[in-house]
């Protein structure tokens, strides 16, 4: 399986393994309309009746060309659009589009900006996972979770709502720093939305850790392993699941993430289960991050000098951050004008999503489903 | 016009099932109230899915057509009626149209044998038990049909999951029926019975349910049974040859409007006969609690006042949400809807406490109220359970179940056969 040679040429049918006895192959079209796809993900499975010999993903459904786009808005007007990349994870993506234009700008937000920013993203971190979750558990056939989670992630979006306006696209930060000053009665309700969530977490695993036919389902399902994560650039909580303790915002510490004391939680198998137990571990280390950083919080300026009129010097810079669903790297080069010259987004989703067809060969349709569940593709992204 | 009214009126004191009796016209009678009963039942049980369902995961469920949402499956039956009828242009249109209707005879007729009372059954065949499976796994053949005519990949593997599903847990569930037939020979004739209204008078004979025979011995078959009929109706988690999130709708993906309703009809009725077969067979049928421990024309009156008592409960939970309603004027139609609606269920309830009523609708009640505990835990393994895989199921069906159906088997003929020789030594 780790064999390149094999595991890289899947466009191509004839490398794939052979039907039994010379069957017909059987060709299914999942998607683009699908609903376990998450979205307008086309698969192309090869079966032999329900084994997979192998797939393909057809992707750019939802292809906006939002790096295209970058290249005609100047630094600020730009910042709403990778709200829209991954959606339900816009605050991650805005962190990553300003962090990279701050380096570009050679400025710094203040702390204050600082730590509203991680307690934001991090709030977004337990949102996305919690979305992840609903659907996962949907797609294996679990339908109560989804109804859990979204109760839950609604607070999130309150809290979303009442400092920025918007629930979903929240575009919360600006290139320097934060545009809103945290509104009255802001730490005591993030304060409260963890003493409620903790508990919740709990009624989650109570749902799915020990259920029986959960872990049927999701045990040696869907393995990858550490070597294959790496030649395939696979990150976030997939890898992590594998087995390698990275995690960007431990070996490349943004933000103010060094002044917080966290774990990065990692599996052993690299199965479905190992990422559902990372992910359920992430989001109680996400609380605790909150927690810090609410303590914390400083007062003082929340927005750095920038100019208003950005002319970043010519130059490129490569910025990453740990997105909910991995590494979110921006590659912006600067030409010395208000436009960048090249806007190149390194999105997790798609990355992760390469990795499908190795971890579904010779497993069954079911198993496709849960694997494209596991690996938290949202097409937003993959498209941009 | 006598003869006719004596012709009519002669069943009316005799204890046989009108098949029995050989009276065809109420026998009529009773396969039209089977039907309009099944009916109703598919209806209600359509509309407190959604509603259990529902407050299982912390939402309302339908609130909007009628108070609280009673007219919801009214409302989509409609809907469903008044659908364009589509038929794939490369589907194989005599089969397509045959396949729902053979499911749905085969759902419906089983029904002929269920007893709903030593009387109350439309017949009683001395082979029910063999008719019924016999007949409800027809089914298989109309999903077949269905997902072979609909020419399309879904359907197709949706077909056959669901064929060798059915076909492996009916192996299963045999033996555990089987397990249960043997019970009933343990009279003084020594011979046991297929008929279902036989079934249950033996469970009446002797004393206990079957559930409760050598125990855990009929425990272990019920549970096998228990597992089996989720599997057979292709229900969660078992729910394979529908699963939305890997075969879009399974082998009714290409079907819409009426042809999709009588699947719809047909899964929910099957529903209904297979926990009929259950009750029957291990929960006593139609016999209330304790019918000889707590026998006497005390207790009979006592246990007459069960189905009235039950129907105001659900009038008088009527009449709280009637109270709770919102005062707007735009609720009054709603308001006024609930609060007839409670009108109409106390009324029953009043009409359930007249002796002759409730003393002839005694086992109706009690064979449906065993049958709800059925429906209702179908809902909450929906609301609990994620879903098998396709091989995990075919190992539960082959490896695990079907080894404890032959052991329950061996081992109840084997007590009974001890229970027997002690009997003799001892009274000889």
């Amino acid at each position: 399986m780790t064999d390149p040679n094999t595991t890289l040429s899947h466009l191509d049918p004839v490398a794939h393994e052979k039907p039994f006895l010379d069957a017909n192959e059987l060709v299914i079209n999942m998607g683009p309309q699908h609903p376990a796809t998450h979205g307008v993900l086309r698969v192309i499975l090869h079966l032999d009746g329900e084994k997979v010999l192998g797939l393909e993903c057809v992707i750019g459904y939802l292809h906006r060309g939002v790096e295209k786009i970058g290249e005609h808005r100047t630094y600020t007007m730009f910042n709403p659009y990778v709200d829209r990349m991954d959606y339900v994870a816009a605050v991650s993506n805005g962190l990553g589009y300003c962090e990279t234009v701050e380096r570009l700008l050679n400025v710094e937000a203040p702390p204050r900006a600082q730590h509203v920013r991680v307690i934001l993203t991090e709030l977004n971190r337990i949102a996305s996972h919690q979305l992840w979750l609903g659907t996962h558990a949907l797609d294996i056939g679990a339908i109560t979770p989804l109804f859990y989670t979204f109760r839950d992630r609604e607070e999130i979006l309150k809290i979303y709502e009442k400092y920025c306006g918007a629930r979903l696209t929240t575009h919360a930060f600006r290139i320097g720093g934060l545009q809103y000053e945290t509104y009255t009665g802001f730490e005591k309700e993030v304060k409260n939305f963890l003493t409620f969530f903790r508990p919740k977490i709990d009624e989650y695993e109570e749902l799915l850790t020990t259920n029986r036919i959960w872990v049927e389902r999701t045990k040696n399902v869907g393995i990858i392993s550490a070597a294959d994560c790496i030649a395939f650039g696979v990150s976030g909580p997939v890898l992590r699941a594998s087995g390698v303790k990275w995690d960007v915002r431990k070996a490349q510490p943004y933000a103010n993430y060094k002044n917080f004391d966290f774990d990065i939680p990692i599996g052993e198998n690299g199965d479905t289960y190992d990422r559902y137990l990372v992910r359920m571990a992430e989001m109680r280390q996400s609380v605790r991050i909150i927690e810090q950083a609410v303590d914390a919080l400083p007062e003082g300026p929340i927005m750095a000098k920038v100019p208003k009129v950005m002319k970043p010097p010519a130059g490129e810079v490569y910025h990453s951050i740990e997105a909910p669903k991995g590494e979110l790297g921006y590659f912006i080069v600067s030409d010395g004008s208000t436009q960048p010259y090249r806007v190149r987004v390194r999105p997790p989703s798609f990355v992760n999503l390469q990795a499908l067809d190795v971890m579904c060969r010779g497993q069954l349709v079911a198993d496709v489903i849960a694997v494209i569940g596991t690996l938290d593709i949202v097409l937003g992204e993959v498209d941009r | 016009m006598h003869e006719v009214i004596q012709y009519i009126s002669s069943y009316l004191t005799s204890d046989k099932t009108p098949g029995a009796a050989g009276n065809m016209f109420w026998a009529f009678v009773y396969i039209m109230l089977v039907f309009l009963g099944l009916s109703v039942a598919v209806i209600a049980m359509n509309w407190l899915e959604r509603k259990i369902l529902a407050h299982m995961q912390v939402r309302l469920g339908p609130m909007r057509v009628g108070p609280h949402g009673l007219l919801q499956p009214i409302a989509d039956a409609i809907k469903l009626l008044l659908k364009e009828d589509i038929m794939p242009a490369e589907a194989d249109g005599f089969v397509f149209w045959m396949a729902p209707l053979i499911v749905v005879l085969a759902a419906f007729t089983v029904f002929v044998v269920v007893p709903f009372g030593p009387t109350h059954a439309v017949t009683d065949m001395n082979i029910g038990i063999l008719f019924m499976l016999g007949v409800s796994s027809l089914s298989v053949l109309g999903i077949v049909m269905a997902g072979w005519a609909s020419n399309s990949h879904y359907p197709l593997i949706g077909a056959l999951r669901s064929s060798a599903q059915m076909v492996s847990y009916e192996v299963a569930m045999g033996l555990a029926v089987v397990s249960a037939i043997l019970m009933t020979s343990l009279n003084a004739s020594g011979t046991g019975t297929l008929s279902m209204i036989g079934i249950v008078q033996a469970q009446l004979a002797q004393g206990e349910w079957f559930i409760f025979k050598f125990f855990p011995l009929g425990l272990i078959a019920f549970f096998i049974f228990a597992v089996a009929m989720v599997a057979e109706t292709n229900r969660a988690p078992f729910d394979l040859a529908e699963a939305e999130s890997e075969l879009t709708a399974g082998f009714h993906t290409e079907y819409s409007g009426f042809r999709w309703s009588l699947f719809f009809l047909a899964e929910y009725s099957a529903m209904i006969a297979v926990s009929s077969i259950a009750v029957t067979l291990w929960l006593g049928g139609w016999l209330r609690p304790f019918p000889n421990w707590l026998s006497g024309e005390t207790w009979n009156q006592i246990f007459n006042l069960f189905p009235g008592v039950t129907f105001l409960f659900f009038a008088a939970i009527c009449f709280y949400n009637t109270v709770r309603m919102p005062k707007h004027p735009l609720f009054r139609i709603q308001t006024l809807g609930l609060a007839g609606f409670g009108v109409v269920l106390g009324l029953i309830g009043l009409i359930l406490f007249y002796p002759p009523v409730s003393g002839r609708m005694q086992d109706v009640f009690w064979f449906s109220a065993k049958v709800a505990g059925f429906m209702y835990m179908y809902i909450w393994y929906r609301g609990t359970f994620p879903r098998y895989r396709f091989d995990q199921l075919m190992q539960m069906g082959w490896k695990v179940l079907l080894p404890m159906g032959l052991g329950v088997l061996i081992l109840t003929a084997g007590v009974a056969l001890l229970q027997e020789y002690l009997k003799q030594i001892w009274h000889l």
